[in-house]
């Protein structure tokens, strides 16, 4: 598997399980307008995750189903942070606005790679992302804006932080700290990033729902 | 606060009533209404207006059953063209005094 596939499957599975995340929302998210507008974002995030999957699929000679669904849990690349059960809502627009600062940051590095495929999609999903980011910022506005949701962001944004920097290669780390920080007007802390490869016990949970109905399946079924 | 939101199917298409949105403030909306009516493509522009901004009037009364006021059956673009000739506002009318 050359760096290049290794890139496209971390940014692949973190989309995939976000969105997997994101969707178990629908149907309880706090009000009718949110819900719609968080699993719409879901949808968006899976459907970055299949454009992933088949720029990777073809140089592996595969295809974006095999990649999504037949693979064992551990070898999964994507970040813990996207990985955590449903959090309560705090929580989760705390994972929200994280992981899409970081993805940010992220993807303005691929937008300038040499590679025209890699360069083209990134662009692709960030003008998408911009209206993820335009959704977490307006939350993150809000819940800065009382003392309670202040208290409660910045106790979700504490909790969640080693998984933040865990998303980010060691060299982008300091420009997501530098990003965090001025937005929350505070110091974040000094911790060790809990990096890509470790895999949460909730993954493999996760991944038993996910691929239930294409296990049930038999091999080379159409839908 | 709730916003009234309407919706504009096709470039140059009038914009027509949609449903609502539910939100907290504008921004709130902006992102709820864009998700909601907007996500599949079928439109290509939203107006939102706070419900509170809306004036309805629903009360038409006619007591008297004035049917002489409805003008079905009446056509009226000849004689409006020449009334317009005589004041000399035919160039002023809309479509600058051309037929139709």
């Amino acid at each position: 598997m050359s760096e290049r596939t290794d890139m496209l499957l971390e940014l692949a599975d973190d989309e995939l399980i976000l969105g997997w995340r994101n969707s178990e929302w629908t149907g309880i998210a706090p009000f009718l307008e949110e819900d719609v507008a968080f699993s719409s974002i879901a949808q968006n995030e899976i459907g970055h995750a299949r454009a992933l999957y088949e720029l990777a699929a073809a140089e592996l000679g595969t295809t974006a189903d095999q990649l999504a669904f037949d693979r064992q849990p551990d070898e999964y690349r994507c970040a813990p942070l996207v990985q955590l059960r449903r959090l309560e809502w705090a929580r989760t627009i705390a994972r929200h606005w994280l992981y899409e600062t970081a993805d940010e940051i992220r993807l303005a590095t691929l937008k300038a790679s040499d590679d025209p495929q890699i360069a083209g999609i990134a662009a692709k999903m960030d003008r998408e992302e911009a209206y993820h980011r335009m959704h977490a910022e307006m939350w993150i506005d809000r819940l800065l804006s009382s003392a309670d949701g202040r208290a409660r962001l910045n106790e979700a944004v504490d909790e969640l932080w080693p998984y933040a920097l865990g998303v980010l290669d060691d060299e982008l780390r300091p420009e997501l700290r530098r990003h965090a920080e001025e937005r929350l007007g505070r110091r974040l802390p000094d911790v060790e990033p809990v990096s890509r490869g470790v895999h949460e016990a909730e993954l493999a949970e996760l991944w038993e729902e996910m691929t239930m109905v294409r296990r049930s399946a038999p091999r080379g079924a159409q839908w | 606060m709730i916003y009234e939101v309407f919706r504009q199917e096709r470039k140059g298409q009038p914009l027509q009533h949609a449903g609502t949105v539910t939100a907290p403030d504008e921004r709130f909306a902006e992102v709820y209404a864009r998700e909601q009516y907007g996500r599949r493509q079928e439109s290509t522009a939203l107006w939102l207006v706070p419900r509170k901004a809306v004036r309805e009037i629903d009360e038409f009364p006619d007591e008297f059953d004035l049917k002489y006021r409805r003008v079905d059956g009446y056509s009226i673009k000849t004689r409006l063209r020449e009334a317009r000739e005589r004041a000399g506002t035919l160039e002023m009318a809309p479509g600058g005094g051309e037929d139709g």
